[in-house]
């Protein structure tokens, strides 16, 4: 039987899907349900230091391939995010993605994290909607590697870099976040975006512009880690578009030690990581790969 | 999916509701919602309260600055909607239902009403509150009406009304939106009673499409899971009665007592 455990660096998972920021992953009880559902970790909601709303609705759309959100980083605040942690860590490994403004709130936010049982931190440095944030820090090498570095500084657990495709540099990010010690990288994040109301005749977001995922993003994602597994040695997190074990399995070959879902939560509901499960499995046995681990990166051969 | 649609008709129910009629080719079943934005409004989820062949309705009680946008809406102008999301009530032929509608709750429930023809109860504060008359008498079997202030039908609350009614026909399974206090103990009833229930439940929507989890009871999407649940789904609902997420996904505990 070929076995579905992976890796990424110190932090070990039973099943290499792990569900991605941001979808069902802002209370404790849904981490919980995900957990339950067959996701091998859950990463958290991206939190920041203070309660915060988030964009004003519309915030979300459904598009051709995909869909375009600008949540704008709506959560509890760190403080209040506790008990969230308190009811999700005991059930399964919760990676605590957090969304800092600057090196300092990173600080607090992942030796809270960490102090709430986080199995690992997600540095989000590729919200492309959230002003002050995200992508808005990860785009600026010398910003991340300092960021990242001082985080490494403060916490035991491992830290994670969730990077951005909007830009031409993602190698360099990549490598700075390395040189600034990260433990891996996870990308992508969502395509900056927007969607126009043509009979009202203005963008339909009260943002005016967000990030597209689902299908229509995978074969960029899988661009990214295929490119990123040539240039940094630590471990890669693929992440962006995934529905099926195929495109899990486009993932792993390109690189990636484990995968993220978010969007097809929207589809195929929490269901979908138990299917990706057992249908990656089969077509590990077919194909003669005993392990994710030699799947990976093998169409960089 | 998305859609923009132009009103062909707005109703004045009462004082503080209108119905506001559209066409679309959607597949639309009783008890789902639609998000509902123009310019000059946040996008909010209205339940959807018709649904004839192509043509569809909202009705919207005005209570704040977006449903206040909504009402200033005429005929022939346009709205963007999305939809329709969640799962609706449940139908099955050969079952005997009582359908319950709570204030503008009576919306939700109104397509059930007209789509099964069962007895139904209409709930307000006061006779001036209560809407779609019409469209229930014409629809339902029998239709009975509870106000609290007893300014018309039975003075009391829907849910002692349905205990009457329960007592005298026996149904299968009760249909009900409205407020949660209302649903709690109505819920409570059925439950002692031991009579079947689904109940159309509501919280602070983002996505409405089941993936940005803001809506969640418990790890229940009420965008995506519900907003219809069954009797036994909301005995796990630890959140129901008790307590809702704002929008920040801070906890607020409803009022005691």
């Amino acid at each position: 039987m070929s076995a579905l455990n992976t890796a990424v660096g110190k932090v070990t998972l039973e099943t290499p899907g792990m569900v991605a920021s941001g979808i069902m992953d802002e209370t404790g009880e849904s981490m919980v349900r995900m957990l339950q559902a067959g996701a091998g970790a859950v990463v958290s909601k991206s939190i920041g230091m203070e309660p915060k709303a988030g964009h004003a609705n519309p915030c979300f759309t459904e598009v051709a391939g995909g869909l375009v959100n600008a949540m704008g980083l709506p959560g509890p605040g760190i403080e209040l995010f506790k008990e969230e942690m308190e009811i999700a860590t005991p059930k399964g490994k919760i990676v605590g993605s957090i969304a800092g403004g600057n090196v300092s709130e990173f600080i607090t936010l992942a030796t809270k994290m960490e102090e709430y049982g986080a199995c690992a931190v997600e540095l989000n440095l590729s919200c492309p909607h959230a002003k002050g944030h995200g992508m808005e820090l990860g785009t600026d090498p010398a910003l991340v590697k300092e960021i990242v570095s001082q985080v490494k500084g403060s916490v035991k657990v491992p830290v994670w870099v969730k990077l951005t495709p909007n830009t031409h540099i993602l190698p360099q990010i990549a490598l700075a976040a390395q040189d600034g010690g990260a433990d891996a990288v996870v990308a992508i994040n969502t395509l900056k975006a927007m969607v126009i109301s043509p009979e009202f005749a203005k963008p339909f977001l009260s943002n005016k512009f967000g990030g597209l995922s689902g299908a229509a993003v995978k074969p960029v994602g899988v661009r990214a880690i295929y490119d990123l597994y040539k240039v940094v040695s630590i471990p890669l997190v693929g992440v962006g578009g995934i529905c099926n074990w195929r495109d899990a399995a486009e993932y792993i070959m390109a690189g990636a030690s484990a995968f993220q879902v978010g969007s097809a939560v929207l589809t195929d509901g929490p269901e979908v990581f138990s299917r990706i499960n057992t249908d990656l499995q089969k077509f590990m046995e077919e194909y003669g790969y005993d392990s994710i681990a030699s799947m990976r990166g093998v169409a960089n051969e | 999916m998305s859609d923009h649609v132009r009103i062909i008709s707005v109703t004045e129910n009462n004082y503080d509701t209108k119905t506001l009629e559209f066409v679309t080719d959607d597949e639309a079943r009783p008890g789902q919602f639609y998000m509902i934005w123009c310019p000059g409004m946040e996008e909010i989820p209205m339940s959807i309260s018709k649904v004839d062949g192509r043509t569809r309705s909202i009705s919207v009680k005005r209570i704040g600055p977006d449903t206040e946008r909504i009402h200033s809406l005429k005929e022939g102008d346009v709205l963007g909607i999305r939809g329709p999301y969640g799962n609706g009530y449940d139908l099955t032929p050969g079952r005997k239902y009582l359908i319950i509608g709570g204030g503008i709750g009576t919306a939700s429930i109104m397509p059930a009403v007209e789509a099964s023809g069962a007895d139904t109860i209409i709930g307000a504060r006061s006779e001036r509150d209560i809407v779609l008359r019409d469209r229930a008498e014409k629809a339902a079997s029998n239709v009975w009406y509870s106000t609290d202030d007893g300014s018309f039908g039975f003075h009391g609350n829907a849910v002692q009304l349905f205990r009457e009614k329960q007592a005298e026909n026996h149904y299968d399974c009760v249909i009900a939106c409205g407020p949660e206090v209302m649903l709690y103990f109505l819920h409570k009833a059925c439950v002692e009673l031991d009579v079947d229930c689904q109940l159309s439940l509501e919280r602070h929507m983002k996505c409405g499409a089941g993936v940005c989890g803001c809506c969640v009871m418990d790890g229940s999407r009420v965008c995506r899971d519900g907003p219809v649940f069954t009797r036994d789904q909301v005995s796990q609902l630890k959140d129901f009665g008790v307590q809702k997420r704002d929008e920040c996904g801070r906890i607020v505990k409803f009022r005691k007592g």
